[in-house]
């Protein structure tokens, strides 16, 4: 499923249309993006974006040249997920009707070591944390009660 | 360098663009007014060492800034006006880009508070020309004009050039800033490796030392790195023999003794033979484009590939070479030489005598002693009168096969094309860009009937800048290419190859540009003759045969194996 992720992490210069330029040569070198994280780095004025894809050979290697090409590009790298600690978010709405269900849910939440960080009478929102295999087993846990919203974040990644 | 104002120097934007493009030592604009730019022009009044030539389509331009920059090796210029202005220009972009052609387009644009609104003639520019730039900036500040012109003209022409936009809009160019030169930023100067390393060289060498068929294929890239003397020299000293790629032509003189063509689709016997025997690849500033090798896992199955070229991201994208060098061909050929056996290599060279014969008798004497008139004949008349020496801009189709097969280069530099977008209609605008660049070059047009009407309007502007170019218009009434391709590949079924054309004698005139009409061998070497002796611009047209036919050629998709010498040879 997840397993063989092709990570590209890339320091771009945090100016207008960058990111549009980045995601653009992945369409455009045909690799199918299955996740993106950007946001700032320690250094100021420099986005770090982390980018996954599932192709694998040539053309992944190939990347990484066509995107230092990019002018506003600083640095990129190509790493093995091997090579990294990284985590995904997810945030999970579920509306509850039953009291069980409330008490089921929340063993599920200890379970992943999630936490509720929101929640009314009707409505619980859940925040998980891990790889994409860890999200993923929590979802297919869950996903029978009524959830109302789902949303998840690409990789945030370290180099080890 | 040339200036006009001091620095600090308080003036209007539009100042701003023709004093940075001065001072870059720019001698010819192609541009065309409009809305958005027309500050501009107000300040290129103030501007005459500026030469400005009103072209009569933007595309012309563009392609007319490709010729300059193929005759310079600087930067061509554009000046268009938004919308329509600047989406005129896509095509001569996306050639450039291809082709490594450096360019620098300053495009008007709307009012920076109407971006984003639909305004009148407002194009997203930066969005519609992002594909087919190296870079593209959007200026909406009279103070951000120099850094960018400066940046795109660092970037046209680093490691491997290409086409840079600067889109400004129309209040950037009114407003008042003062002039400063400015420093281009670090990021720009981003590592670009130029040399190889010793053990690069090393190995290099070692793999060439010990080959037994080695073969050079060299490309764009060694006239890009400024000259094809290292290449000779490192080829003599082993006897190497040289094909050079369509856009490599004329990098040495095609009269040489190791000169074996050129190799791909519609390459020469030669050229295509010796990648499938040699051991040894040398690929010098080539990208090993899917015209040069057909079907790629039949493509030089014996051989070790060294590949070296300026652009990290062409090694290893199309073929898998032994040794991958990053680098300037002319700086890395300079140091290898010395680390080169010489030797001689007469077995390997008498294969080559052998491919050579066999195109000779298949192809090259039937083409040229044909009894109607033929363009590989008329090609090889303009080369014997104007002796090798003559700048051939050739256009698209069956008229550019011939330039590039028929034509005997023997001046450095002298062959202009497009060849990765293989645009029609190129040759006209950017013939003329190579005489305003370079007026003591002989410059001749190659075109075709069908590709001279995509961009015939350009004959105006020669008229009106009363270039001294000449043209060659190769007259079969056909779309040849395509034509042959449906003869060849689908049945015989002409579609929509057919030309009707205008009589291109009255619409010469109507120009104002001197024609004639040759139908014979003994007339197309006199209207070369008159044509050389007339100053300033003249146009032949030479009615050639409506079946002719290009060969050798490689069926699409097809391996270099697999290739076709002549029709005789197809089941
Ligand atoms: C702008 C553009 N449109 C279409 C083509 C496809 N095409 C390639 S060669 C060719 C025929 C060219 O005809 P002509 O200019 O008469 O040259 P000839 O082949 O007859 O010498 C065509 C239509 C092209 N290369 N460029
Ligand atoms: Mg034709």
């Amino acid at each position: 499923m997840h397993k063989n992720l092709q990570n590209f992490i890339i320091w771009a210069q945090n100016k207008p249309g960058v990111l549009f330029r980045i995601l653009w040569l992945f369409r455009r070198k045909q690799l199918n993006i299955e996740s993106v994280t950007a946001g700032h780095s320690e250094i100021p004025d420099i986005t770090r974006i982390t980018i996954t894809v599932s192709n694998n050979g040539n053309k992944v290697k190939n990347m990484v040249h066509q995107l230092n090409k990019l002018v506003n590009v600083v640095k990129v790298e190509h790493l093995d997920t091997a090579m990294l600690v990284y985590r995904e978010m997810a945030l999970i709405k579920i509306a509850l009707s039953e009291k069980e269900e409330k008490s089921q849910v929340l063993r599920i939440i200890e379970h992943f070591r999630g936490r509720v960080i929101n929640m009314t009478n009707s409505v619980m929102v859940i925040e998980a944390t891990g790889d994409e295999n860890k999200i993923d087993a929590f979802y297919e846990n869950i996903k029978n009660f009524n959830i109302v919203e789902f949303v998840r974040t690409g990789r945030a990644a370290l180099l080890k | 360098m040339k200036s006009r104002l001091k620095t600090g120097q308080k003036v209007q934007g539009a100042e701003i663009v023709c004093e940075s493009l001065l001072r870059h030592g720019v001698s010819v604009i192609f541009g065309y007014p409009g809305g958005a730019n027309i500050p501009i022009y107000d300040a290129l009044y103030k501007y005459p060492e500026l030469k400005h030539v009103l072209v009569r389509h933007e595309q012309g331009a563009a392609h007319a800034a490709e010729g300059y920059a193929w005759a310079t090796g600087r930067p061509g210029v554009c000046f268009t006006t938004s919308g329509p202005g600047a989406t005129n220009l896509v095509t001569g972009l996306a050639d450039a880009m291809l082709d490594s052609i450096p360019m620098v387009c300053l495009t008007g644009q709307v009012p920076s508070k109407m971006l984003g609104t639909d305004a009148f003639q407002e194009a997203d520019v930066l969005g519609v020309t992002l594909p087919v730039t190296k870079h593209n900036y959007l200026v909406t500040g009279a103070g951000d004009i120099a850094p960018s012109i400066y940046e795109a003209f660092h970037l046209a022409t680093a490691g491997r050039p290409g086409p840079v936009v600067v889109d400004i809009t129309k209040d950037a160019q009114a407003n008042y800033a003062e002039f400063a030169e400015p420093e281009i930023m670090p990021e720009f100067n981003k590592k670009i490796k130029t040399d190889a390393t010793a053990d690069e060289l090393d190995s290099l060498a070692l793999l060439l030392n010990n080959a037994e068929k080695p073969l050079i294929i060299a490309g764009h890239g060694v006239l890009l790195s400024g000259d094809g003397k290292s290449l000779l020299k490192v080829a003599e000293s082993q006897d190497i023999p040289v094909t050079l790629t369509q856009l490599g032509l004329s990098a040495i003189p095609h009269d040489h003794p190791l000169f074996m063509g050129m190799p791909g689709m519609h390459g020469a016997v030669s050229a295509n033979r010796a990648p499938l025997e040699a051991d040894v690849i040398l690929a010098l500033g080539m990208r090993f484009h899917d015209r040069v090798t057909g079907k790629v896992s039949a493509y030089a199955p014996q051989a070790k590939i060294i590949h070296i070229d300026i652009d990290p991201s062409e090694l290893g994208k199309n073929v898998v070479p032994e040794i991958a060098i990053v680098g300037d061909v002319k700086t890395i050929l300079n140091r290898l030489l010395p680390k080169l056996k010489k030797r001689k290599n007469p077995l390997w060279l008498d294969r080559f005598k052998l491919w050579k014969k066999e195109e000779e008798e298949k192809v090259i004497n039937p083409e040229l002693n044909a009894d109607i008139l033929k363009s590989a004949a008329v090609i090889n008349l303009l080369s014997k009168e104007t002796r090798g020496l003559a700048t051939i801009v050739a256009d698209v189709g069956q008229n550019q096969m011939y330039a590039a097969k028929y034509y005997c280069y023997r001046k450095y530099n002298s062959h202009f094309t497009s060849g990765g977008l293989g645009t029609m209609g190129f040759a006209l605008p950017a013939g003329m860009g190579a005489k305003m660049a370079d007026p003591d070059r002989e410059v001749w047009i190659v075109i075709g009937d069908g590709g001279i009407q995509m961009t015939l309007s350009e004959l105006a502007t020669i008229a009106q800048e009363k270039l001294d170019i000449k043209i060659a218009l190769l007259n079969n009434n056909y779309l040849g290419m395509v034509r042959q391709w449906q003869e060849l590949f689908y049945k015989g079924n002409y579609s929509q190859v057919r030309l009707k054309n205008p009589d291109f004698q009255k619409l010469s005139e109507g120009f104002g540009i001197k024609s004639e009409k040759a139908d014979n061998l003994n007339s197309a070497g006199q209207a070369i003759k008159n044509a050389r002796d007339f100053k300033g611009p003249y146009l032949i047209e030479f009615v050639v045969a409506a079946d002719e036919n290009v060969f050798p050629m490689l069926p699409a998709g097809a391996g270099i194996d697999e290739m076709i010498i002549s029709k005789a040879d197809m089941k």
